[in-house]
């Protein structure tokens, strides 16, 4: 038996029946890591001995009885932007060099409370920026569905650990799309909780007020497994939401669901197989008994300047404690505190992370917040009230998750513009604060695979789920799997 | 020229809840460098804030007891600057929605009543601390200060003399204390003044350019640095030059200030709302709770004061004036019923004791029961005045309990006539030459007598007893 190919539930079913321990587990998805990352560079860090003994310490809890979860020994990453006691935390920059936290992340915490195991932490873009996980200090990660393709970002590392089976499931965060996009470009399954559902509390900040952790995995009902592992209120939070953590009944029934569609996410600038395949999902729901129906929603075109006015304002903020002084990457060459500040940051920050850094000085500064950050607000809470108007009709709202499929390695990076363009359809829904699925809806002419973004109104995980599993139920794209190499090299 | 000066405060506050404003570390002062301190307070990646909620009650106290409007809905916002002291490189302050607002303080200055408005009251985080360490010549930080919280009270330009501005400390500082939001100890910083300061000549309408000094940390200091200050800006102005709009540093030792950064250098702070944390919402219910908690207040107990014990306004000034006096006012009371006999204790042993030892009203450790049974004592004639005020003194620097002082040291008052009459007689026989003088018409002798009998009564007599006594023996002879 291939045991990479499970899912998460059905090795956990294996550990908790004995058929196989925690530390066999374990130690193949180690092996596969070591036999097949070379190829992927989703891993930044592997944290083997850690894994190992941790394995043990779990396999005890499951035989006398104390770990129950349905997740206890099954092996997990996470994006490195979440703290991990005493495991290198980095956020694929160089300036978090070194970085070993001596707390945890309440996410991770969580699931190692349920006894699930940390193989490692993923590679990103920098601090969560970008959309192609191109941006990492380590260098980028590989999309397996193609020669040459990213994988989508800023949790690349999450969606391609999941894609070739490297581990059972993954954590990302999703600031403006982070979950989904890479999910949509690596055909698995992510979802960007409502915000407030799961604890910031340890994830290295983006933008405060929009960063949220969620689960990747290879179906609905792993996902939402580990989003009730890590949901709940945490006192070490104050956004977080004051609710007992999420429970889902998944059936498969969408039988007089209101499904609506954005003509507005239809429009120019959408791939035609990507548009295609996200009318034919369209159709699938409502041949299953939904009610689908297309509808406006013309404030989409202000969301991605609001969107980046908002991120870079938070990320200049919650960026300038890398300052060189306390910890990771210092720069040897300095004369004053003037210089230590602004050689470390030039030498340690990536040029895109400068660059949202700038647009968020700038964004704040004195005699420009009120024409932009302040306006930004603004437009964000006129986007919030028209997705409340949209969510008076509709249950769900169906749209694509990215205007295209996985681009190829290098094609965007020096085009900032064009990559901020291809969050049109995702950041809204930060901006609106809002649970959104994606599950793998199908291929273009080039078998990559398209993923179909669902968004609820706030709290409505349990909505989104049921959709996404009865989809799930209903078609297979969920269970095609690229060709996994192995080697050193892609 | 004459010229005008025109002041206001900036005044920071170490509140003196037990934990920081945003994580359970303690507050306390002092400790070994970086001991209080955890990831929330050193600001480390990923950490969160979590607001102290009995650091918005403080300061809902601190509104109310300075008659300002509490904003109900209220909101923290990031100030952005880069200093190694503030490890987050953001203070997390109050710039858009300060929790009180429209506020004020009253103040007498030489008999002449004045209001000085409060502008705002803001919740704010206090920095670490930076030590230069000469040996290796390098800056050290400590974070143990980090996340202690402050209020900043924020006055008018309502102040034209020092004077003012010291009344208004006074009255602030006693006010934070009643109140128990703060120990006001400004040689710990828990207490600390900024001064803006501008002058103008007599007869023009509008201010003239102000500087700001920071950090001042004592009375005296901020007396001689507005005078300082003011003196300055009087030459620059006679000297046909212009003041600068800038930050200066007043150095006590050498008495003057330095220039430390000017407007066009001053820092974008780059504020905006913080998103860490969620508004903060203050009900009626909440108002009202702690209205109702708050204690008397100094301008109404001196009301009280003059009106329920008619004590001299003087006195009632000085003893209103300190938490910790009036204390030690109402405990002694309490136990003796002697309103004016306490305050005159208070005005006359206390306050000597006090300066003589230097001691500040609130490291002051005896039992204020014990002064209360003190003045029983004395009342009861069990000894004499004299006496009290050595034993009161032994109370002020050794918290003696007094009845048991009293007793292990045979002080109380020979009260048996016989015995007193006893000594009467020896001293009379011993000293035939006073005698005679006395008989001559010489008054002055008299006292000579009494002062020997009471030397031989150790001084525990009571001195009508003994001059009655006197004088029955010597009518006799």
């Amino acid at each position: 038996m291939d045991l990479s190919k499970l899912t998460a539930l059905e090795a956990g079913k294996l550990i908790k029946n004995k058929e196989i321990s925690v530390a066999e587990i374990t130690k193949a998805a180690l092996e596969n890591i070591e036999k097949t990352d070379g190829c992927y560079n989703a891993f930044v860090s592997v944290c083997h001995d850690e894994a190992m003994k941790q394995a043990d310490m779990v396999q005890k809890g499951i035989d006398d009885g104390t770990l129950t979860s349905p997740l206890a020994g099954v092996p997990m990453a996470v994006k490195d932007n979440m703290c991990t006691k005493g495991i290198l935390t980095t956020a694929a920059s160089k300036i978090l060099t070194g970085f070993r936290p001596f707390y945890n992340s309440t996410a991770v915490e969580k699931l190692e409370n349920a006894g699930a195991i940390l193989l490692g932490k993923l590679n990103m873009d920098e601090f969560a920026m970008g959309s192609t996980t191109e941006t990492s200090f380590y260098g980028p990660t590989i999309n397996p569905w193609g020669e040459n393709r990213v994988p989508g970002g800023s949790s690349g590392g999450s969606a391609v650990a999941v894609a070739t089976d490297q581990a059972y499931f993954t954590l990302g965060s999703d600031t403006g799309g982070s979950i989904r996009q890479p999910a949509s470009f690596c055909g698995v399954t992510g979802i960007k909780p409502t915000y407030g559902t799961v604890s910031r509390y340890g994830l290295l900040a983006y933008a405060s007020s929009l960063d949220q952790i969620g689960p990747i995995g290879k179906t609905v009902e792993d996902v939402a497994e580990v989003l009730s592992a890590i949901s709940g209120h945490d006192s070490k939070d104050s956004t977080s939401v004051n609710q007992e953590s999420l429970k889902f009944n998944l059936e498969n029934n969408v039988k007089g669901k209101r499904i609506g569609i954005p003509l507005d996410y239809f429009g120019k600038g959408l791939d035609t197989d990507v548009k295609a395949r996200v009318l034919e999902a369209a159709k699938k729901l409502e041949s299953m008994g939904a009610v689908v129906e297309e509808f406006n929603m013309p404030e989409l075109e202000y969301a991605i300047p609001t969107y980046y006015i908002i991120a870079c304002a938070e990320a200049s903020s919650n960026l300038s404690r890398y300052d060189g002084v306390k910890y990771g990457y210092s720069s040897p060459n300095f004369e004053d505190l003037t210089d230590l500040y602004y050689n470390s940051r030039s030498e340690g920050f990536g040029m895109e992370v400068k660059r949202r850094i700038m647009i968020g000085a700038f964004v704040l500064s004195s005699g420009y917040y009120d024409a932009y950050y302040k306006k930004a607000l603004m437009v964000k809470a006129l986007i919030k009230q028209s997705f409340d108007r949209a969510f008076d009709k509709y249950d769900a709202i169906l749209s694509p998750t990215a205007p295209t499929t996985a681009l190829k390695i290098g094609e965007n990076l020096n085009d900032p513009l064009k990559m901020y363009l291809g969050d049109i359809y995702t950041v809204s829904v930060n901006l609106a604060g809002l649970p959104s699925i994606v599950v793998p809806c199908g291929f273009d002419r080039e078998g990559l695979p398209v993923g179909l973004q669902i968004t609820g109104k706030a709290f409505s995980e349990n909505t989104l789920m049921n959709v996404a599993y009865s989809f799930q139920q209903e078609t297979d794209f969920h269970l095609k799997k690229p060709v996994i190499k192995t080697g050193k090299e892609a | 020229m004459e010229f005008l000066t025109t002041m206001g405060l900036e005044v920071h506050c170490e509140l003196s809840t037990k934990t920081k404003i945003f994580c359970s570390c303690t507050t306390e002062f002092g400790g070994e460098p970086n001991t209080h301190v955890c990831e929330v307070c050193t600001g480390m990646p990923g950490s969160l804030p979590v607001l102290n909620k009995q650091v918005v009650e403080y300061a809902i106290r601190t509104g109310l007891a300075t008659n300002c409007t509490i904003t109900q809905y209220n909101k923290f916002d990031r100030k952005n600057y880069f200093y190694p002291d503030l490890p987050k490189a953001y203070q997390v302050s109050q710039l858009y929605l300060p929790i009180c607002q429209n506020g004020h303080i009253d103040i007498e200055v030489n008999g002449v009543k004045k209001s000085i408005r409060i502008k705002e009251i803001h919740m704010e985080e206090d920095a670490g601390k930076l030590i230069h360490d000469p040996w290796d010549d390098c800056t050290l930080v400590d974070y143990n200060r980090c996340g202690v919280p402050l209020l900043e009270i924020v006055s008018e330009p309502d102040f034209e003399s020092g004077d003012e501005v010291i009344a208004y400390l006074t009255k602030l500082k006693s006010i934070l204390q009643y109140i128990d939001v703060s120990d006001c100890k400004m040689e710990q910083g828990s207490l600390r003044a900024d001064v803006n300061l501008s002058v103008r000549p007599v007869g023009q309408t509008e201010l003239g350019t102000r500087t700001e000094m920071k950090n001042i940390n004592s009375f005296k200091a901020i007396a001689r640095a507005i005078e300082g200050e003011r003196k300055r800006q009087i030459e620059v102005i006679e000297d046909g030059k212009r003041v600068i709009q800038e930050t200066r540093r007043w150095d006590d030792n050498k008495g003057a200030s330095f220039a430390m950064r000017s407007k066009e250098n001053a820092q974008d702070y780059r504020y905006f709302p913080e998103p860490d944390l969620v508004p903060i919402e203050i009900s009626d219910e909440w108002i009202d709770d702690v209205r109702k908690s708050l204690p008397e207040l100094p301008s109404q107990k001196k009301e009280r004061y003059l009106s329920e014990y008619g004590l001299p306004e003087y006195d009632v000034d000085i003893i209103t004036g300190s938490k910790y006096l009036v204390k030690i006012f109402e405990e002694a009371l309490n136990v003796c019923g002697e309103a004016k006999e306490v305050s005159n204790w208070i005005m006359g042993e206390v306050l000597r004791l006090a300066s003589d030892t230097g001691t500040e009203f609130e490291d002051i450790k005896f039992n204020p029961e014990n002064l209360g049974r003190l003045i029983v004592i004395l009342k009861n004639k069990v000894i004499n005045r004299g006496t009290a005020k050595e034993v009161f003194e032994k109370m002020f620097t050794e918290n003696i309990e007094p009845e048991q002082y009293i007793k292990e040291n045979g002080l109380e008052m020979v009260n048996d006539d016989s015995a007193v009459l006893a000594v009467v007689k020896t001293v009379i026989e011993a000293n035939p030459k006073a005698v005679a003088e006395y008989k001559g018409g010489s008054a002055k002798v008299k006292g000579f007598i009494v002062g020997q009998c009471m030397k031989q009564l150790k001084g525990k007599a009571d001195p009508g007893t003994v001059n009655k006594i006197i004088a029955e023996e010597l009518e006799k002879l």
